[in-house]
């Protein structure tokens, strides 16, 4: 039974795969780092549910098996389709957002850290509908490069998925999306949180194309 | 094996005959290179060649499967060359209704039209009713915001990806004097005087290429366009064997369909500098996207198919 439900990720892992590349022809730039594997926190903008099945699309296979996208758990563990899908297909770190829960994210992202998991992580923390480049980013990414410092923290611009798949729309377009890797950045001696923050996005914001600067 | 069936086999393997000559030319100069040094050119040309291998084979098959297998092809091409070109124009929000209907109906549509040979729709499809229709759907959003820019953006796209590449299967639909299926060789016939027309513009123009035509725009030069489309002329008149043309008339025939190509692929990039891209995508290694790779098919079809209509069929 296991092994069947192991077998069903990868198939729905590779159908996600394929459609992605198919729809939006989907395709790494790898600007700041080489596509090898070595342990990450890849954290990127996020306008879309659509983003993170297109970070994990796009990562080869190596990579793909050791890479774990921190998730909402309220999300994921909506009905049974997601549950499987989340924790199963894309190895989510489920975490709880809900202020009464005492879930100590932080913990679950550090233990991920520890087995030698890469993290793909939207330090916005929510869906960004405004027409700013980026919200301010959360606390959680300064706290793992302080916990963890040797991890490659690698700003990561998903392209034009506000455009594919906007909030409330039913049909994707068919729209060409990139994802671009820029230089890894690291919490230095001394950097306070805001100053690394400010920092990271505006590594982030480097990445944008043109267009959205 | 009918006829035509034996044409198109002889005319795929003729291409794959000159691929195999340019391939076996690159091999020699990268064996006669240095070790350890790196010619990029060499490396361009090779992954060229390697695309068109790829390019021949599909165009071959498609024709080998005939009616069918030319509209699926060009089908995707320009559900390719679409959303190339819907990625870098202005839109917003409120355009996407619009833009999914010229994906998913005005698209498939045009090429069902073209299927069932529905010439008096097919040609006014795109040019009057998406023109008229899409931006009344774009308009009930109520965003004015650079209105006119989007739509015009949009139906450009459509007229440029989907009514003129489409083009290229309706030369299947054209009849000579009860000629069969012999019209599906118009196909072949198009594709190989101006592709081939394009890369011996490339090749003169790399050659004895000195004025350029628009300097801000393209490397292209008048020698090299000259040479280019006196080569064409040449090709098309060794290929009037399968077309209804006779000798001259091929030769006048690819002669147009280059000139206007060339120029079309002037327009293409003047668009793509203006959207400050050097390719219009990563689809075709070594070759950009498929607008990079059909910009001047693109430009000649629509103008190719009504000058045969008018003085052949």
């Amino acid at each position: 039974m296991k092994f069947l439900r192991q077998f069903a990720a990868r198939i729905v892992g590779q159908s996600i795969r394929v459609f992605a590349r198919a729809i939006t022809a989907v395709r790494a730039d790898w600007q700041g780092i080489e596509p090898v594997p070595r342990q990450r926190v890849y954290f990127a903008n996020h306008t879309s549910n659509g983003d993170m099945p297109m970070i994990w699309s796009v990562l080869p296979p190596a990579m793909r098996r050791t890479v774990r996208p921190v998730a909402a758990a309220d999300y994921w563990l909506k009905n049974k389709l997601r549950a499987f899908v989340g924790p199963e297909v894309f190895n989510c770190v489920l975490v709880d957002r809900r202020p009464e829960v005492q879930d100590k994210p932080m913990d679950k992202i550090i233990a991920a850290l520890d087995e030698g998991s890469s993290l793909i992580i939207f330090p916005e923390g929510n869906r960004n509908m405004t027409d700013d480049l980026l919200l301010p980013f959360k606390a959680g990414l300064f706290n793992m490069g302080v916990a963890r410092p040797q991890v490659d923290l690698v700003p990561t611009w998903v392209a034009n998925l506000t455009a594919i798949m906007p909030k409330g729309e039913i049909i994707p377009l068919p729209l060409i999306c990139t994802v671009t890797f820029g230089e890894p950045i690291h919490v230095q001696q001394g950097e306070s949180k805001d100053d690394f923050l400010k920092r990271a996005s505006d590594a982030l914001a480097a990445l944008a194309p043109e267009d959205r600067k | 094996m009918n006829s035509t069936t034996e044409d198109i086999l002889l005319l795929t393997l003729g291409s794959f005959g000159i691929l195999i000559a340019m391939t076996f030319v690159g091999e020699v100069l990268r064996a006669r290179e240095e070790p350890g040094f790196n010619n990029p050119m060499l490396d361009t040309y090779m992954t060229r060649v390697q695309s068109w291998w790829g390019m021949v084979a599909f165009i071959g098959l498609a024709l080998l499967l005939g009616r069918f297998g030319v509209m699926t092809l060009f089908a995707f091409a320009s559900f390719a060359a679409l959303r190339e070109f819907l990625t870098l124009t202005a839109k917003a929000r409120a355009d996407h209704l619009s833009l999914a209907l010229a994906f998913f109906a005005v698209l498939p549509l045009q090429y069902v039209f073209i299927g069932f040979g529905w010439d008096g729709l097919y040609a006014i499809f795109i040019p009057v009713y998406a023109f008229l229709l899409l931006p009344i759907v774009s308009a009930l959003r109520g965003n004015a915001n650079r209105f006119l820019m989007r739509v015009a953006e949009t139906q450009w796209a459509l007229m440029i990806s989907v009514f003129c590449v489409s083009h290229v299967p309706a030369l299947m639909n054209l009849d000579f004097y009860g000629n069969g299926d012999r019209s599906l060789l118009l196909v072949a016939f198009l594709v190989m005087v101006v592709q081939l027309g394009d890369l011996l513009e490339y090749f003169f123009g790399r050659r004895i290429g000195k004025t350029r035509i628009a300097p801000g725009l393209s490397p292209k030069t008048w020698e090299g366009l000259g040479c280019g489309v006196i080569s064409a002329m040449l090709i098309g008149a060794l290929l009037s064997w399968i077309t209804p043309f006779g000798v001259a008339g091929a030769m006048g025939m690819a002669g147009v369909a280059s000139l206007v190509g060339m120029f079309g692929s002037l327009v293409v990039a003047a668009i793509k500098r203006d959207r400050g891209v050097k390719d219009w995508s990563h689809l075709i290694p070594g070759q950009g996207g498929f607008v990079d790779q059909l910009d001047s098919v693109i430009f000649a079809a629509p103008i190719f198919y009504h000058l045969t209509k008018f003085f052949y069929a």
